[in-house]
């Protein structure tokens, strides 16, 4: 934690991008970004912020930095918008390399410091304006950029073939009907009451899942579907990099899917960011308010299933278990108090971690951070002490983290403080206790 | 000397206000003006209800979070702010002035309490630029347009105080408090003493966000 003074983590993809570029090229991206693609908002923003500081104490890397000032969110802020903004774009290489890791590394655009700061400032907002200009420069970091590439050409994030997706849903199926009779994984079943989405890293590694998701939707009786075709990936790793085209690409696709099933509602897996993306900005891209459909986390669907009593509960999950309140379906949806009615429905002894609902600290992996990949894992690790911290005075022996990215966050946390915790989503332990009867369909 | 006085409290002191609510008027315009062009969107999520909790949310002392984290600053400036405006506006002096002009008049401040008040500012505006040497992650913000414009602020009352103690040069402390009054009001709108009107905004539209979209509360 010393070693201040190191030099930032970088990677090929940075550093190459930072080589093709051209004094020109710089200057007239960014104002080209800020010109055109900013607002009264983004003004309004930079004009007000009154350099007060109080925005510090919300954000998860400046506390665990030891009150780094440089890691402030305003400081952000500081060292990227308020210098282009004053030397007009004219900005070094240097500087360059030093935006990319501050907008895209140190900073989880989770949105905790709006909440801190007294005008509401979006820094969030403003850091994902900064990822858009060094999208525009090409000098996005390479793993995320990577998936962004993935996302173009197979629209899911995870270069998962069409075949590959198929064979998964239906190995899946034959496993889970050696179990259950009649289970059925239905895909693109016209006019069934929802569509279920996952993200891609589900079948690529965590099949499981989709497993457990279809078990309880049998026992439920539910009447579902999943597409077979691309659409089915309810990621956006492009809302992360500034690739709003692409980020518009897969949230078309994405509805189109949905409205050629003709399903009546969008139930999500697990997944704060992809949630977001659904939720909150996609649908913004493609020019609607709001969803054109009723979008459900799963953690809702849960909900829903527990109190109408699809699902029963044979025996409570034992262990003491502590709640991650992911930032995306929070403090990005209000989701929070209905989490502690579904622990509380699933589990019998249930610690509180404070922080906590709207203002629980970002797991350190959201908002694309982890998905900078293995180059930047040591710092994420350093940046969030904070996360180790409030999950060690819990004394838990479960973290419940019901979102992908936080999940993939403190499980590498959990290792890297040895605080000896099991990370678990909510459908696990729902899937670990529920009464698995064979639904009996007519 | 006579003729620069009668100016500077004469037409200068039009002009200032013009100036100063002009300004700020002109400044929301442009503000939604150029939403209509470039953001309309914002409209969409713009909502009277969560703008104006948000808003009272943040007006009430110490209900946020972020306020009781930081009690001794939210606690100067919310008696800062309130002083600042209470002060000039309620001021007996100040009132008599608007009486001999228009003969209207609103009841006024005990001296005594003014005085309290003016001091009150003068001190906030040193533990404001105090804490921007001391405490590192403000520092790093600082720049010295930051002590500018709290010196912007602080030369009225601070003049204002010493001419109505008489402690020196009385005649040259008033023509300085009037005309740094001016300045102020004239600087407001150009500059970030603006988030005066601009912070409602920002204030109403990351509310909305919060409580219409997101469901969920941003204090
Ligand atoms: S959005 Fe979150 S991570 Fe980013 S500066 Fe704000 S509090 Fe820190
Ligand atoms: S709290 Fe708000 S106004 Fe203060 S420095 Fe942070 S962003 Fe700027
Ligand atoms: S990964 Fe989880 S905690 Fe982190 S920003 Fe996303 S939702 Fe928030």
């Amino acid at each position: 934690m010393e070693n201040k003074t190191m030099e930032k983590a970088t990677d090929p993809a940075v550093e190459a991008g930072l080589e093709r570029l051209t004094r020109d090229r710089i200057i007239n991206t960014i104002n080209q970004v800020l010109e055109k693609e900013t607002g009264a908002r983004f003004k309004t923003y930079v004009e007000t912020c009154m350099r007060c500081g109080l925005c510090a104490d919300a954000c998860s890397y400046f506390l665990s930095n030891d009150r780094d000032p440089s890691y402030s969110p305003a400081a952000k802020v500081k060292q990227t918008v308020w210098e282009m903004i004053d030397k007009k774009g004219d900005v070094s290489k240097d500087f360059l390399r030093r935006a990319v890791h501050i907008c895209h590394l140190e900073c989880n655009v989770c949105r905790r410091c709006s909440m801190y700061c007294p005008f509401g400032i979006d820094i969030a907002y403003m850091m994902l304006m900064v990822r858009r200009i060094c999208h525009k420069l090409e000098i996005t970091p390479q793993y995320i950029q990577d998936t962004v590439n993935s996302h173009s050409v197979t629209l899911n994030q995870m270069w998962v073939k069409e075949d590959e997706w198929i064979d998964t849903l239906q190995w899946q199926e034959e496993d889970a009907r050696e179990e259950f009779e009649n289970l059925r994984i239905p895909l693109d079943k016209r006019g069934a009451d929802l569509m279920y989405s996952v993200i891609a890293p589900e079948p690529k590694f965590q099949a499981g899942l989709i497993y457990q998701a279809a078990v309880m939707m049998h026992a439920a009786g539910m009447n579902w579907t999943m597409p077979s075709m691309p659409g089915w990936d309810n990621s956006n790793m492009a809302m992360y990099t500034g690739d709003n085209e692409i980020s518009g690409r897969i949230a078309r696709t994405f509805y189109e899917k949905a409205a050629e099933l003709g399903v009546k509602r969008i139930v999500m897996g697990e997944c704060g960011h992809a949630f977001r993306s659904i939720y909150d900005v996609g649908n913004r891209w493609v020019s609607w308010g709001m969803p054109p459909f009723e979008v459900v986390h799963a953690l809702e669907f849960y909900h829903e299933l527990l109190t109408q009593g699809r699902i029963t509960i044979k025996e409570k999950y034992g262990k003491k278990v502590t709640l991650h309140d992911p930032c995306n379906v929070s403090r990005g949806r209000g989701l929070h108090d209905m989490a502690r009615r579904v622990v509380n429905m699933i589990c019998d002894d249930f610690v509180e971690m404070t922080p906590n609902r709207e203002h629980n600290y970002c797991c350190g992996a959201g908002g694309g951070v982890i998905n900078c990949g293995p180059p930047y894992k040591g710092e994420r690790m350093v940046n969030n002490r904070v996360k180790a911290e409030q999950l060690k005075a819990t004394g838990a022996e479960v973290l419940i983290a019901p979102c992908h990215n936080c999940h993939s966050g403190l499980e590498d946390i959990v290792h890297h403080y040895e605080l000896g915790m099991e990370v678990k989503f909510l459908g696990d332990i729902i899937f670990e206790t529920m009464d698995k009867k064979v639904y009996k369909g007519k | 000397m006579n003729g620069f006085i009668d100016f500077i409290m004469g037409p200068m002191v039009w002009i200032s206000f013009l100036v100063f609510f002009g300004g700020l008027c002109w400044k929301l315009a442009a503000v939604i003006r150029e939403i209509r062009e470039t953001e309309p969107y914002i409209f969409t999520y713009l909502t009277l209800f969560h703008s104006l909790r948000s808003i009272g949310a943040w007006l009430i002392p110490f209900f946020p979070r972020s306020t009781r984290q930081q009690p001794i600053f939210y606690g100067i400036s919310y008696v800062f702010h309130l002083a600042l405006f209470a002060v000039p506006i309620f001021l007996s002096a100040h009132v008599v002035l608007v009486e001999e002009a228009f003969n209207i008049s609103w009841p006024v401040l005990n001296d005594g309490l003014a005085d309290l008040l003016t001091v009150v500012i003068i001190a906030a505006l040193v533990f404001f630029g105090g804490r921007r040497i001391m405490v590192p992650e403000i520092k790093f913000l600082t720049s010295a347009k930051d002590f500018v414009l709290l010196s912007i602020v602080l030369l009225p009352f601070l003049t204002g105080f010493l001419a109505y103690h008489q402690v020196v040069a009385y005649r040259w402390m008033t023509i300085i408090h009037i005309l740094t009054g001016e300045f102020m009001l004239i600087i407001i709108p150009f500059s970030r003493l603006a988030h005066m009107i601009t912070a409602p905004l920002t204030r109403a539209y990351t509310g909305s966000e919060f409580g219409n979209v997101r469901h969920a509360r941003d204090w």
